[in-house]
């Protein structure tokens, strides 16, 4: 075991894989410099920067350019500094990079990773902190995987660039420099394999990226009342490990989704809706759900801060679906913004 | 010009164009799908550029890609078969017209997307570059495409990298209905490089010769490791955007311009006349390219229709 953070566990993964499969490149923005998290720091110094490209701020062209190195044979790994700025490289991503094996009737594969990170908590407002995960999520051909700490992101980013297929990386901001403990070296996670991080026989917690530490606390703060939730993160939403996830519900009867992007046409949302299909006899409560409410990311910090799901959120969410049928519980709102009556 | 190569563009040149007009025919007679956009009139680009590159030169095209395709090597009964369906069609019957693609051929592929190929190209160059072969890659794509987002920051990446690509403009004066003086202040495509330093030149074409010429003179200079290029292509596109266009734009002068910009009526008035084919010789290439495309036909009818199985099992790569 070893102490590291996420960002380094990200850059460690980087070199090790470039070390060992001259295929691997990296580019994006300001790669070679480190980025402005270091995700990719000591790269060019190593590798030099014919493989640890600089680009342009030309995120469509960029990633289509991955997309073709990709189908040439080589094995890039891209950079989009803020998950908000995949906006413009969509249409390499979606047209191109997610149907050309299939278009081409399996002549072509995309080992591409797209790394890109999202996510509230740095008072950098509504165009640099949203989590769009969910719109990759509904595009054919394209893997999403969004790990909620160190030793995942080291496992999964080595898995991902092992892929023959286009994979979405989304990491979490929040989650960057905090010291973990990994193994060393840390092994490879496989894609479409859920993990259970604490047992419990009374309710469900399914938590994507950050909201899975908020969703230990929550699990900690029941357990003082008697009460044992049980917290699963997917890890990887597309393939989704909905055998794991069912189990746990069919046990429990009682599940909270929680995640970080808007409710409203969230991952949450096809969550709920496979989960009520494969256990719908042995739930006891409505599923409940956690996320954004259906606004942009304020910057202001108390705007901000009541804006962020976490562990208070997922705890009432909890203690609705526990308390369910004892008495007429009043729709729960979380935090102090209402979401406007005009749109929803 | 040498006649064998006059010789195999005028071969090239006659398969393209019996091959569209044979699917404008099946077209109407629904045994082909989809939107098709025909190449008729743009032949002796596909050809002139196709015929000079190898099988591990990468090409990527636009939607209007079946000359390039079949230029480029694709098996004639292949792109037949995936243009009506088939399971025997090149890619299965899962791309389709617009989406064409032959790696074996360095066929990269078409994409449906005007200006989302360019990128691709870029890709596929930086990897031969990274490979340190003498290869390239040759991008389509028509003067549409040069007002999307992508050519820009791709000529730009291009010329930054100094990539071993070769850009080719098939300008044929119209984005789908519209003209380009109604799209573009920039008449000619090779203006809108010049900034970025990278050689370009404008040919008529319709001059078949002068469009081999011009771009073997840039494929020697890729090869050594240059890049970029840019060759703007005049063309006359003699059909509509896509078959079943109702050409409401279409200048009834057109006609008449046809007569005088036909790329293959030129190039074998040309050939005779320079003796690079004998004037019964260009009889038996049509025939025989006649006779080429109606075994692709009866190839494909006899191809029968995808399993159903096929569109789950080809998302993801195992």
């Amino acid at each position: 075991m070893t102490e590291t953070t996420f960002v380094e566990a990200i850059a460690k993964t980087l070199a090790t894989a470039m070390r060992a499969d001259e295929r691997v490149i990296v580019l994006g923005e300001d790669v070679a410099e480190g980025g402005p998290y270091l995700a990719t720091a000591g790269l060019a110094e190593e590798f030099g920067r014919e493989r640890v490209r600089n680009t342009p701020i030309s995120e469509g062209t960029v990633c289509g350019v991955a997309v073709g190195a990709a189908q040439s044979g080589f094995k890039p790994v891209v950079e989009i500094m803020f998950i908000d700025f995949i906006t413009l490289a969509l249409d390499q991503l979606v047209n191109q990079a997610a149907k050309a094996h299939f278009m081409s009737g399996g002549q072509l594969n995309v080992p591409l990773v797209l790394r890109t990170q999202g996510g509230s908590g740095q008072r950098n407002g509504a165009q640099h902190s949203q989590s769009l995960e969910a719109w990759l999520t509904h595009v054919p051909g394209l893997k999403v995987v969004m790990p909620s700490n160190a030793a995942d992101a080291a496992g999964l980013l080595q898995t991902a660039i092992a892929d023959p297929n286009p994979v979405v990386f989304v990491e979490n901001k929040s989650l960057y420099f905090r010291r973990e403990t990994v193994p060393n070296p840390p092994p490879p996670v496989p894609i479409g394999q859920a993990h259970t991080l604490r047992p419990g026989n009374d309710i469900t917690i399914i938590a994507l990226s950050r909201l899975v530490g908020d969703a230990l606390e929550a699990a900690d703060k029941l357990a003082k009342e008697g009460v044992e939730a049980e917290v699963i993160d997917p890890r990887t939403l597309v393939p989704l490990d909905l055998e794991t996830l069912a189990q746990s519900v069919k046990r429990t009867g009682r599940a909270v989704i929680a995640h970080e992007a808007v409710n409203a046409g969230g991952f949450g949302a096809e969550l709920a809706a496979q989960l009520q299909a494969a256990a719908f006899d042995y739930l006891e409560a409505p599923i409940q759900r956690v996320g954004a409410p259906y606004t942009p990311v304020p910057v202001s910090p108390p705007l901000e801060d009541a804006y962020r799901p976490g562990a208070r959120e997922i705890e009432a969410s909890a203690r609705i679906a526990l308390e369910w049928g004892e008495y007429d519980a009043e729709p729960w709102e979380h935090g102090a913004i209402a979401t406007p009556q005009t749109t929803r | 010009m040498d006649r064998d190569v006059a010789q195999a563009l005028l071969r090239t040149m006659w398969r393209i164009r019996l091959f569209e007009e044979r699917v404008a025919q099946l077209k109407r007679s629904l045994q082909v799908h989809g939107l098709i956009h025909l190449s008729i009139g743009g032949e002796g680009v596909a050809a002139g550029v196709c015929g000079q590159l190898r099988d591990d030169d990468a090409v990527y095209s636009g939607h209007r890609a079946h000359g390039h395709a079949i230029a480029k090597g694709a098996p004639i009964n292949g792109v037949m078969a995936e243009l009506m369906g088939r399971a025997d069609g090149i890619c299965k019957g899962l791309g389709g017209s617009m989406h064409l693609v032959d790696a074996e051929h360095g066929f990269m592929g078409a994409t449906g997307v005007v200006g989302g190929n360019l990128p691709l190209a870029l890709g596929t160059a930086l990897t031969q570059r990274l490979n340190k072969t003498d290869n390239v890659t040759v991008v389509f794509f028509g003067d549409g495409a040069v007002q999307a987002g992508h050519f820009n920051e791709s000529i730009n990446l291009a010329a930054l990298w100094k990539l071993p690509v070769i850009f080719v403009c098939e300008n044929n004066g119209f984005a789908e209905f519209t003209s380009r003086a109604e799209h573009s202040t920039v008449e000619r495509v090779s203006d809108v490089v010049a900034p970025y330093g990278f050689e370009r030149e404008t040919v008529d074409g319709s001059d078949v010769p002068a469009v081999h010429d011009a771009f073997a003179k840039y494929l020697d200079k890729a090869r050594a490791g240059n890049g970029p290029y840019l060759l703007e292509c005049l063309t006359f596109r003699r059909r509509g955007h896509y078959e079943g266009d109702p050409e409401k734009y279409r200048d009834p002068e057109a006609e008449r311009e046809w007569l005088r910009r036909d790329p293959l009526a030129r190039l074998t008035e040309r050939a005779v006349e320079q003796d690079w084919i004998g004037s019964g010789a260009t009889e038996a290439i049509e025939r025989e390219a006649r006779e080429e495309i109606e075994e692709a036909v009866r190839f494909a009818r006899d191809s029968p229709f995808p399993d159903p199985q096929t569109t789950a099992a080809l998302v993801y790569a195992q």
